[in-house]
């Protein structure tokens, strides 16, 4: 701590003062004036509590006298498992949050840079800074809820989904017949149907609203020579009904994909059911055949991911987080890019560059300072990480989601409240910044 | 933001077809913004309409369902808020709390800044430094000690030790942010007010601060939304006197699932510091660029 030396200046002896000027004396004391209250307030808030958090960190749990543990505490840092997971996730952050910070806000800036509304698109994005990362961990959990009809992000998964995998006619359903087996997904009638039969596949286990809107009273075909034939109805009226028939007041369902397969398991046609249930395979060849309802009938709608759940918290954590400082990387690189040599630009462009050359030999190295600024300070922040934790985790999953910052405060003021194992992961912490403190005075040293 | 729009370079000799040619060549850039604008706007507002859902609504759909029945939306949640007086002191305190540190660090921060910019003594270099020092140190290296010292002094569970802690942990930024600031004042305005016999204190309030104002705004605005949006601090050092974030974590353990508390409170505590943002943007942006480019 260098600025243990603030206190301890010697107060040197005054020289005589030369007239009109204030001596060495006169000018510690102006000088004390000023300084005291800002200096009082550092030492006791700052470098005497930093002092004692460091000398803490080697005594145990309770107190100082007599539970001196040396590096025990450091020790539990690393083996604990709850303590490593915090310390892994923490370097997942440092891994991914800087970069992406910066590589979204220099898109940002490159984007806006020439747009006339760019105030009202900067003013979007830099919004989340100054909302409170408690709030936007609420905001978020509300985004993330995983009901697709609840949280915004899964509806989004949802409908993009229902493109490329769209759920089955019925989701859940039962033969009502044992010769209705089920395989691979399917359901398989394991009576064999000839050209010329009629092959019945009765379901239940559809509740009302799962029935097809377009459905209508089943109706059984009548068999044709050459052809399959077949219903598909949902076996079940209210009061019970017979097994295995068709009767009055049952429903056929329409909709469901109902495929014919041969002697060797192969499908040789598929079609779809209408909405008495019927279907027909025609100009069938001589053999023995199975029909079977296919597996896409069943298949579940979309249930949601469970961004909030175990395996997707972390993830989860960096959007949010990602989303509230874009705004901050937006701003000081724009800054940077208009504060650029127009004419080393323009040079370029002259010269026969492309933009993605401009881009990518003159803007992007001329920013590097800036850029670097912005994945520094996000480094910094990314380690003290702690409000949108404790606020967008459920408390179920902070073992999951833990970092370095909430595992000092649940370890030294929750549960247990182990002051000697909290103030080793507060000194951990602080060792993990200095290089950026050491960073920070040089590049003042090199200005002053 | 004001500072970036400022410098475009203005092209005074197109033609207008070479215009009409551009807006569509950037038809497709401006729609991408338009995108990615609203993907950053949706979760407040979405936030916001979560807020004015009345518990009667359709617990089965989201809150996208006020656009095809915007009839459900209600002020009660926010009414039944106002009327909660757990929620009305938790106000009270973070007002306090903000209020109070922001005077005091702004204080602070422009005497200790005035004398490391233009005050001569002994090592003063050095204290700079070490204060330059300060900036990084991480809170948690001093909730263990400062808890117990409140716990001495009967600071404990008071807004008024919960502002001190803010107090301390935003000088070394604002000593940085102002001294840089002083640094920059024209120096033979000083001079010649020394010359004339004023002393530091008047040259302090009759000059300096009025002449650093853009850059003590700046900094007013970054520590009054520092604090208002603060959680750690406040879990740490409050009990029952809990600012706004506290209060609402209370009750998102308590009773998790009550989301027409949650949702309401979360907008009233996002709601001050985005007036605050929005009415003095300029500066929460100059001090964002001072304290990181400089």
């Amino acid at each position: 701590m260098s600025a243990g030396g603030i206190t301890a200046e010697p107060p040197v002896a005054a020289a005589p003062p030369p007239s009109g000027e204030p001596g060495r004396l006169g000018r510690y004391l102006v000088g004390a004036f000023f300084l005291a209250p800002a200096l009082f307030m550092l030492g006791v808030w700052m470098v005497y509590p930093a002092v004692y958090t460091i000398i803490r960190s080697f005594f145990g749990q309770t107190g100082f006298i007599g539970h001196w543990v040396g590096i025990d505490n450091y020790k539990t840092l690393f083996t604990t498992s709850a303590l490593t997971t915090a310390i892994k996730n923490n370097a997942i952050w440092v891994a991914v949050v800087p970069a992406m910070v910066t590589a979204v806000g220099l898109v940002f800036a490159v984007l806006t840079e020439r747009v006339r509304w760019a105030v009202a698109f900067k003013t979007a994005v830099f919004l989340p800074m100054a909302i409170s990362a408690f709030a936007t961990g609420v905001t978020w959990r509300i985004m993330y809820q995983q009901d697709p009809n609840l949280g915004a992000i899964n509806a989004l998964s949802k409908t993009v989904s229902g493109v490329f995998s769209p759920a089955g006619v019925l989701s859940s359903a039962s033969p009502s017949i044992p010769a209705l087996q089920s395989s691979g997904g399917a359901l398989v009638l394991k009576t064999p149907t000839q050209p010329g039969g009629v092959a019945l596949l009765g379901l239940t286990g559809i509740a009302p609203d799962q029935v097809p809107k377009s459905s209508v009273q089943a109706v059984v075909p009548a068999a044709k020579p050459g052809d399959i034939e077949g219903v598909v109805w949902r076996d079940f009226k209210p009061g019970g009904g017979k097994v295995g028939v068709v009767e009055k007041g049952e429903l056929g369902l329409p909709g469901v994909t109902v495929e014919l397969r041969n002697a060797s398991g192969k499908t040789v046609q598929t079609t779809k059911s209408k909405p008495d249930g019927s279907f027909d395979f025609s100009k069938v060849s001589a053999g023995s055949y199975h029909t079977a309802i296919g597996a896409q009938t069943f298949a579940k709608p979309f249930g949601g991911f469970g961004w909030l759940g175990p395996n997707l918290i972390v993830p989860s954590l960096l959007i949010a987080y990602i989303w509230i400082w874009a705004g901050f990387a937006m701003v000081v690189i724009g800054a940077g890019l208009a504060a650029m040599p127009r004419d080393v630009l323009e040079a370029a462009r002259t010269d026969g560059a492309t933009e993605w050359q401009t881009f990518r030999r003159v803007t992007v190295p001329l920013l590097a300072p800036v850029l670097s600024v912005v994945f520094i300070t996000m480094i910094i922040n990314v380690l003290k990480v702690f409000d949108i934790v404790y606020a967008l985790a459920p408390e179920s999953e902070y073992a999951k989601a833990n970092v370095i910052a909430l595992a000092m405060y649940f370890t030294a003021f929750q549960g247990a409240g182990d002051f000697g194992v909290g103030s080793a992961i507060a000194v951990f912490l602080f060792l993990l910044v200095i290089p950026v403190l050491a960073l920070n005075i040089r590049r003042f040293r090199r200005e002053a | 933001m004001a500072a970036a729009s400022a410098v475009e370079v203005p092209n005074p000799s197109d033609a207008v077809s070479a215009k009409i040619l551009r807006a569509v060549a950037r038809a497709p850039l401006n729609l991408a913004l338009v995108v990615l604008g609203s993907l950053w706007l949706v979760p407040t507002i979405g936030l916001f309409i979560t807020s004015i859902l009345p518990a009667s609504a359709d617990a089965s759909k989201g809150w996208w369902q006020i656009f095809t029945k915007p009839s459900v939306a209600t002020w009660s949640n926010y009414d039944s808020l106002f009327h909660n007086s757990g929620l009305v002191q938790a106000l009270k305190t973070t007002a306090y709390i903000a209020v109070g540190n922001t005077f005091l660090v702004v204080i602070l921060g422009a005497l200790a800044g005035y004398a490391f910019a233009w005050l001569d003594f002994p090592g003063r270099d050095w204290v700079f430094i070490g204060v330059i020092g300060l900036l990084v140190v991480p809170l948690q290296m001093a909730l263990i000690p400062m808890f117990k010292l409140y716990d001495t002094f009967g600071l404990y569970d008071t807004w008024e030790g919960i502002a001190l802690f803010h107090v301390a942990f935003g000088l070394p930024f604002a000593i940085f942010l102002l001294r840089n600031f002083f640094v920059g004042l024209p120096k033979d305005i000083l001079e010649s007010a020394r010359i004339d016999g004023a002393n530091e204190i008047v040259i302090f309030v009759r000059l300096i601060l009025p002449l650093g104002l853009p850059a003590i705004a700046s900094l007013a605005i970054f520590q009054f939304l520092w604090t208002w949006n603060d959680l750690l601090v406040a879990l740490t050092f409050g009990q029952n006197t809990t600012p706004i974030t506290v209060w609402i974590a209370g009750q998102l353990r308590e009773f998790g699932t009550s989301i027409d508390i949650i949702a309401p409170a979360s907008f009233i505590s996002l709601v001050v510091p985005l007036c605050v943002f929005l009415a003095f943007q300029r500066y929460f942006v100059q001090g964002l660029l001072a304290g990181s480019v400089k």
